[in-house]
């Protein structure tokens, strides 16, 4: 009985000791080794790939954010901005996008909660854009599954060319230019969607307007 | 790297995605020779490295003692017992801690699931990365059992191959060893060059505070911090899954694009798949390797398809309004690459998401479940999928054995009724835990208030949760809001029970085959290594979980998606 009792404590130190090496090792010395690597060799992608204008950082190019009007009395939710490319939707925290409540709807399939959801984004994309229904794409209606999805696909960019060419009365040709320079490919042809990154769009197109 | 889109033309998704499935087949095949043998010699070696010696120093161990399987069993569990002692009260402190960002000590029930979590290798999460956790807890604590957890689960798989390799022996290793040398030879170097290649694609490490900053169109929005590429790398590499943010591998911050994408995918199958060598290596016969390999390929690729199947078919009121389901995915990574994700995260006990299963489809998101009830051996966990999948091996050889009338043998070891026993109570365990806690839980009143979806796809969160617990998988069904008294522990008790029982039956089976005599191979031997064998293993694998497991999908994800 002591024996056991003598064997079971001194293979606890044991364990103990073990967890606490091991906690220096992958602990302290490997994330220190990546972090010292990663900000020498790589500091912009390390620090979040921060993207400037006129000298302040304005966002990360990997995180989505909103694009709307200032909210207005009365309002909930506030009007997405006609001079802006707009993002697909979120459910980052309340107002969307919102780096401190990263996730998704988590809506089943068959829920006619999201049916629904789907269906208004749709009537208000068309809308918005001076579409038809049936032309606006998939991820303009559904919420990316971080909420922070920082890109739409080429056809959500395409169907808002016009809008925001008017708005900011800008010939069209222009800005549809602007959002093919904008288009990405799948990565090495095979892997992923095409992408087309909104803040940077949207950080060309304030350029373009002057 | 960005292409323009000009220069891939108009390929459709379908066929982009094959072409993805199929590079990373070769991506595999390439690495797994070298890998597997290499991980045969690491632990075969008589030779210390330096590091090693000064770690058993200060650990007080003689690595060159031969343990029993009791001995074994003992340092795995008085390691792991530490361990969740150690998370939990890293975690109730954390408000004292350095580093923290300001977040309170996490509560003592969802501190108790997250210690068990991160020590079963399951990584499920009733918290918010972003919100609870701060450096130390994740980089000091989390991370670290990311590490020790994964090598836990290679040291016991071995010491079962050790089991089949030994003979007239009880010896099956020494715990210490195999858990040092797995941490500093394997999982420590392939971290740090997955954490180096991800940071350069854009996975931030910064242990600074959040940044504020204002937006373009001039909103306040504030940027997280952390180490996330060191992090993100041993979360798949060691099959963990737990994300650093709430958004876990759907986070660009820690999957910012469809490389990196594909490159977590690769991580988290290739220690799995490439073990099967280490297997072959140790016992002497490759062949049986890569049966066991063939059976766990099969099974993945069968899945692949149909789980992307059902994506682009997208069925469903909802998906079908949409076009698409695109719901809870990325732009970046589309339809394709999210089932690829989500298969290979169910079918190894990773759990890390890039898409949110709850709103893929109806037979999407069974697939995804009935992955998790195989019981993560396609190819599955570190360690856990190889040791997983031999238990079944023994099963078929049984079976087999029983249709013959012949005693039956594998690798030249006599599966008596010993083995038998032991075999069968390890598969008899993550289904009794399943079931009988999702019955209990509907059965409550209160748990159910839990789910965020009507009908069936409430109750397959239920499901979902305690199938991902007893299975140490850690996905969810993430409508299900598990951060109550009820589930946080319910669902503590899951996953220690999933990971360590099957365990004391994996190392005493190991004792027993250790013990016995080899028995040479006659005509009436089932020859184990041939095409014949790994149908048979597919298909006993697969009857076992219908049997097991066709009452309760019926009432979930089936119901749902044939209404």
């Amino acid at each position: 009985m002591n024996n056991s009792v003598r064997n079971t404590a001194r293979l606890t130190w044991a364990a103990l000791r073990a967890l606490l090496v091991l906690t220096v090792v992958t602990g302290v010395i490997y994330p220190l080794a990546v972090w010292a690597v990663a900000q020498t060799a790589f500091h912009n992608q390390a620090n979040g790939d921060q993207v400037t204008v006129n000298g302040k950082v304005v966002g990360s190019s990997l995180l989505g954010q909103n694009f709307n009007l200032p909210l207005r009395k009365g309002q909930t939710t506030p009007a997405p901005d006609p001079k802006w490319f707009q993002p697909r939707p979120s459910v980052a925290g309340s107002g969307g996008y919102d780096p401190t409540a990263s996730g998704a709807s988590n809506l089943g399939p068959t829920n006619p909660k999201l049916a629904q959801t789907i269906e208004q984004r749709r009537a208000q994309v068309a809308v918005f854009n001076g579409v038809s229904l049936s032309a606006v794409p998939v991820d303009a209606v559904t919420a990316s599954g971080s909420g922070l999805d920082p890109d739409i696909s080429p056809q959500y960019a395409q169907i808002q060319v016009d809008r925001v060419a008017k708005a900011r009365h800008l010939p069209v040709a222009e800005v549809d230019k602007l959002v093919q320079e904008h288009t990405n490919g799948r990565e090495f042809g095979i892997l992923g969607e095409p992408t087309v990154n909104v803040l940077k769009l949207n950080i060309a197109l304030q350029k373009l307007a002057g | 790297m960005p292409i323009a889109a000009g220069a891939v033309g108009s390929m459709s998704p379908i066929c982009a995605d094959v072409l993805q499935v199929t590079a990373l087949i070769v991506a595999l095949a390439l690495v797994y020779r070298p890998f597997g043998d290499y991980m045969a010699a690491v632990f075969a070696s008589p030779k210390h490295l330096r590091v090693e010696r000064w770690i058993y120093k200060a650990i007080g161990a003689d690595p060159d003692a031969q343990m029993r399987w009791t001995a074994y069993l003992r340092g795995v569990l008085a390691f792991s017992a530490v361990s969740v002692l150690f998370l939990y009260l890293l975690q109730r402190v954390q408000n004292h801690l350095p580093g923290s960002l300001g977040f309170s000590a996490v509560s003592p029930a969802q501190a108790f699931n997250t210690a068990m979590s991160f020590v079963t290798n399951t990584n499920w999460q009733s918290y918010s990365g972003e919100t609870t956790m701060g450096h130390v807890v994740q980089t000091g604590g989390l991370a670290v059992q990311n590490f020790v957890s994964a090598a836990v689960g290679i040291a016991v798989a071995i010491a079962l191959v050790r089991g089949f390799a030994r003979s007239r022996t009880g010896d099956l290793g020494n715990f210490w060893a195999d858990l040092v040398r797995c941490v500093v030879r394997i999982l420590l170097p392939g971290s740090f060059i997955a954490a180096i290649v991800l940071v350069a694609c854009g996975a931030i490490q910064d242990f600074g505070t959040w940044h504020h900053l204002t937006t373009l169109a001039g909103d306040q929005q504030a940027m997280p911090v952390g180490g996330v590429a060191s992090q993100e790398a041993i979360k798949e590499f060691g099959t963990n899954g737990g994300g650093y943010f709430n958004a876990n591998s759907a986070h660009p911050f820690e999957n910012p694009n469809a490389f990196t994408n594909f490159f977590e995918i690769f991580l988290i199958l290739v220690i799995p798949f490439s073990l099967t060598r280490t297997f072959g290596t140790m016992v002497g016969s490759v062949k049986q390797g890569y049966a066991i390999l063939a059976a766990m390929g099969i099974i993945w690729l069968i899945f692949v398809i149909f789980m992307s199947w059902s994506e682009f078919a997208h069925p469903g009121a909802a998906l079908h309004a949409a076009g698409g389901a695109m719901e809870g995915k990325e732009q970046r990574f589309g339809v394709g690459s999210s089932s690829l994700f989500a298969t290979s995260t169910t079918l190894t006990s990773t759990g890390a998401v890039n898409s949110f299963h709850s709103s893929f489809s109806a037979f999407g998101g069974g697939i995804a479940l009935l992955g998790i009830m195989l019981g993560e051996i396609a190819p599955g966990g570190t360690g856990s999928g190889l040791y997983g999948m031999l238990i079944m091996a023994i099963i078929a050889v049984f079976i087999a054995g029983l249709m013959v009338g012949h005693t039956p043998e594998y690798l030249d070891k006599k599966i008596g009724s010993r083995e038998i026993k032991f075999a069968a109570s390890y598969i008899l365990i993550t289904p009794a835990l399943v079931l009988i806690f999702t019955a209990i839980a509907m059965a409550l009143p209160t748990p159910i208030h839990s789910a965020a979806n009507p009908g069936p796809h409430g109750f397959s969160e239920v499901l979902y949760a305690y199938t991902s617990a007893a299975n140490n998988n850690g996905s969810a069904f993430a409508g299900l809001n598990a951060n109550t008294d009820w589930f946080n522990t319910t669902i503590g008790i899951c996953m220690a029970l999933g990971r360590f029982l099957p365990m004391v039956f994996v190392l005493a089976l190991a004792g027993s085959l250790a013990e016995q005599q080899p028995v040479p191979a006659t005509a009436g031997t089932l020859r184990t290594e041939k095409p014949l064998f790994a149908g048979l293993l597919v298909g006993t694998v697969l009857i076992v979980t219908a049997l097991t497991f066709f009452p309760a999908l019926a009432l979930g994800p089936l119901a749902e998606g044939l209404s």
